[in-house]
């Protein structure tokens, strides 16, 4: 962001009037995009955060009182606790939501290199392979979804009755997450490869014609010499894939309807209290709290790795 | 002369059109199936005899969409829409909006409707919306396979059920290993709520919450209901049976992969459908009784309610009551299957020709059971959502009918804190 290397050898005095002209323009060219952001990104989020701290009904928003963070952890003089962090449905929720992250993102990762690995050496048929692995990727999550609970039913799915002979996966929340990651896997992991094949094909083809010269192993090559070079890309990659399961939201509402999947994703479970239950308030509180938890898990990203996103 | 005769009787029946004032209603109509159709042709009729006009809003398909829509419209008090087609479980949800339709309408046009209806739709004494057809759970049956297996009559109570489902069952898995007895709604949603009601209230543990809002489902009848649901699971019922909604429901039955199957009525008109495998096979009957009690049906449906915020009032509640009538519910009874809320229809010699099930099941449509959305108010959908949660828990294995009653009835306790 600051441009620290600025030469001032010559004529320093002029050079930085061009510059400050160039920032006033700047300032100029970027005011629409920062109204339209205001508008479209602020304004939503300072109402939900300002209606975090408020009861408030669906119905009726204007009838609200102020409660301050009653929301979040509130238990009234007859010891009923009302604030969602005191709801053990929100914490499997965000237990459920972390593990489908952390396995679906890892799976993703892992099987997206090998395939952009494939794709990326040379054989035939290999503009025509690309493409056609991005056709899950392109199937809309909702028919992904619906399309999968019906192969994971138990008496004609072709998951649930022929590979697993009669078994509902979905029935039971514990199992039904690791059916989720599959479908997860199954639809993300060649976006990770096409992400993944963009970094590799920015890899100097003449550094592995070295490497071979001198004698390194592929596998040598690849830990060495194509992972390390590969790391920004990996890691923006990773970043991506990660908040978008963080903020997944489809799968599990239509593989398995608004009641389980307010137990087995935090958007589900807002959802089900801002629409399903009308609670404006508790619905934004919990939306805040999802905001501030994928914040701080970009943060520690971005601090840990050292991301860059230029 | 004959000029300025002629201006004076032009002015006069300017005059007189201007008096009548012809206005535009708004009517939100629900889009599944021949329903928008039925909506319009109604909604053409009352216009050609009012000489107002009518403007369709199409509403989305699924009910819980339709409600967050709803409530965004209503919340900003807009007008824009002035007739509401309203599902049986939102009144509590939504009373403060509407237009109270006591008084407003003579009492004798809303108590030809079935009361139990009626009740649904009061809110406090206040009257949200008027029926407009109706729906309540049925047992639909394999009438071949009953007499293949010698039985005469579908099962009058749940355990006559278990024990028909399994016999019929072990006998068609010899050549189908996808046959199964008895499928329902078993999936974690509303749906699970209708269905768990029914096999409560039929051994008569009551309606979750009764109709004063006290919480009265931690009872043994009820627990012993949810015991009874559990033990249908893998024994006459496919495990996957929890994760199945209408339509998972209806599509294993209409493949001819189920003797029995609970479900609406709308599952009578396509399972007779040319494309169904059980065409012609098809039983409807009451859903069966629990040891000492009676059959239940739930309650489902939908009414028409006019909006606070409509700019014309009176005319919107012209439409409404047109659309209720008698004349109106026959029509759309013929046409679209859709059960009247009025009882003289159920004796139409043209419903029944339509319809046939209609004339036997009527007392299941005249004695269904309201979910206690009225009591509960805009905390209904929370109650439900519990009480389908336990449900669910008790047919996944989780846990045993009395333990899940009494923690449902904390729950629902602490859902309720000073009130509904």
């Amino acid at each position: 962001m600051t441009t620290n290397a600025t030469p001032t050898s010559a004529a320093p005095t002029r050079r930085r009037g061009i510059e400050a002209a160039r920032a006033r323009q700047a300032i100029w060219l970027l005011l629409p995009t920062l109204i339209a952001l205001a508008i479209v990104a602020g304004y939503p989020l300072y109402r939900t955060i300002f209606y975090s701290l408020y009861d408030a009904n669906l119905t009726s928003p204007d009838q609200r009182t102020f409660l301050g963070l009653g929301n979040f952890w509130f238990t009234t003089s007859d010891g009923v606790p009302l604030g969602f962090l005191q709801d053990p449905k929100w914490w499997t929720a965000v237990k459920n939501t972390l593990l489908f992250t952390v396995v679906s993102v890892f799976l993703e990762t892992v099987f997206g290199m090998i395939i952009a690995l494939v794709v990326n050496s040379a054989f035939r048929g290999r503009a025509f392979l690309r493409t056609a692995m991005l056709v899950p990727w392109a199937i809309p999550t909702v028919v992904s979804a619906q399309m999968w609970a019906y192969m994971y039913n138990d008496s004609f799915g072709l998951v649930g009755r022929g590979v697993l002979g009669g078994q509902a996966l979905l029935a039971n929340t514990d199992s039904a997450i690791w059916a989720l990651i599959a479908v997860d896997v199954w639809k993300t992991t060649s976006f990770m490869a096409l992400l993944i094949l963009a970094g590799l094909q920015s890899l100097p083809g003449d550094m592995y014609e070295a490497a071979d010269m001198d004698g390194a192993s592929k596998w040598t090559q690849f830990w060495r010499l194509t992972l390390p070079l590969l790391r920004p890309a990996l890691l923006v990659a990773l970043v991506f894939r990660s908040l978008d399961a963080l903020r997944v939201f489809d799968i599990m509402y239509v593989m398995l309807g608004p009641v389980n999947a307010a137990q087995t994703s935090m958007t589900g479970y807002a959802r089900q209290a801002l629409i399903d239950n009308q609670l404006l308030g508790l619905g934004s509180a919990v939306a805040v709290a999802i905001f501030l938890i994928i914040m701080v898990i970009v943060v520690i990203y971005v601090t840990a790795f050292r991301v860059k996103f230029d | 002369m004959k000029k300025a005769i002629a201006i004076v009787s032009l002015t006069a029946a300017f005059a007189a059109a201007s008096q009548s004032q012809a206005v535009t209603i708004t009517l939100a109509c629900g889009t599944v199936g021949q329903e928008l159709q039925l909506c319009k042709d109604g909604a053409a009729r009352w216009s050609k005899k009012t000489g107002n006009t009518v403007k369709i809003f199409e509403s989305p398909n699924l009910t819980n969409d339709r409600l967050g829509l709803y409530q965004q419209q209503l919340a900003a008090r807009s007008s824009d829409i002035d007739v509401y087609q309203l599902d049986v479980i939102w009144p509590g949800l939504l009373s403060q909006h509407f237009v109270d339709l006591k008084g407003k309408i003579p009492a004798a046009e809303i108590n030809q409707h079935f009361k139990g209806i009626v009740d649904a739709n009061t809110v406090n004494g206040k009257l949200v919306s008027l029926p407009w057809f109706t729906d309540a759970g049925l047992l639909f049956y394999r009438t071949d396979l009953l007499k293949k297996y010698g039985y005469s009559a579908p099962p009058k109570t749940w355990a006559e059920l278990a024990t028909m489902a399994k016999k019929i069952q072990d006998g068609e898995q010899k050549t189908n290993k996808t046959f199964t007895g008895f499928v329902f709604q078993g999936k974690n949603y509303e749906g699970l709520t209708c269905d768990a009601l029914e096999w409560v209230n039929s051994f008569g543990g009551g309606t979750i919450v009764d109709s004063t809002g006290k919480i009265t489902i931690n009872n043994p009848k009820a627990a012993q209901a949810l015991d009874t649901a559990a033990s249908w699971i893998r024994n006459i019922s496919p495990a996957g049976v929890t994760t199945y909604d209408e339509e998972a429901a209806r599509g294993i039955f209409q493949s001819g992969n189920a003797a029995f199957m609970r479900n609406w009525p709308y599952a009578w008109a396509n399972g007779q459908g040319p494309d169904s495998k059980v065409r012609g096979k098809i039983g409807a009957a009451p859903l069966p009784a629990g040891p000492g009690g009676k059959p239940a049906a739930t309650l489902g449906g939908w009414n028409l309610g006019v909006s606070a915020y409509s700019k014309n009032q009176a005319a919107a509640i012209d439409l409404v009551r047109y659309l209720t009538s008698p004349a109106e519910q026959k029509i759309r009874a013929i046409e679209g299957s859709y059960n009247p809320t009025i009882p003289a229809l159920y004796k139409d010699q043209a419903v029944l020709k339509a319809n046939p099930f209609f004339g036997s099941l009527y007392s299941v449509f005249t004695n269904a059971v309201p979910r206690p959305s009225a009591p509960t108010k805009g905390k209904y959908n929370q109650v439900s959502q519990a009480f389908s949660s336990a449900v669910s828990d008790v047919l996944n294995g989780k846990s045993k009918g009395q333990a899940a009653v009494a923690s449902l009835a904390t729950s629902i306790a602490r859902i309720k804190g000073r009130g509904f």
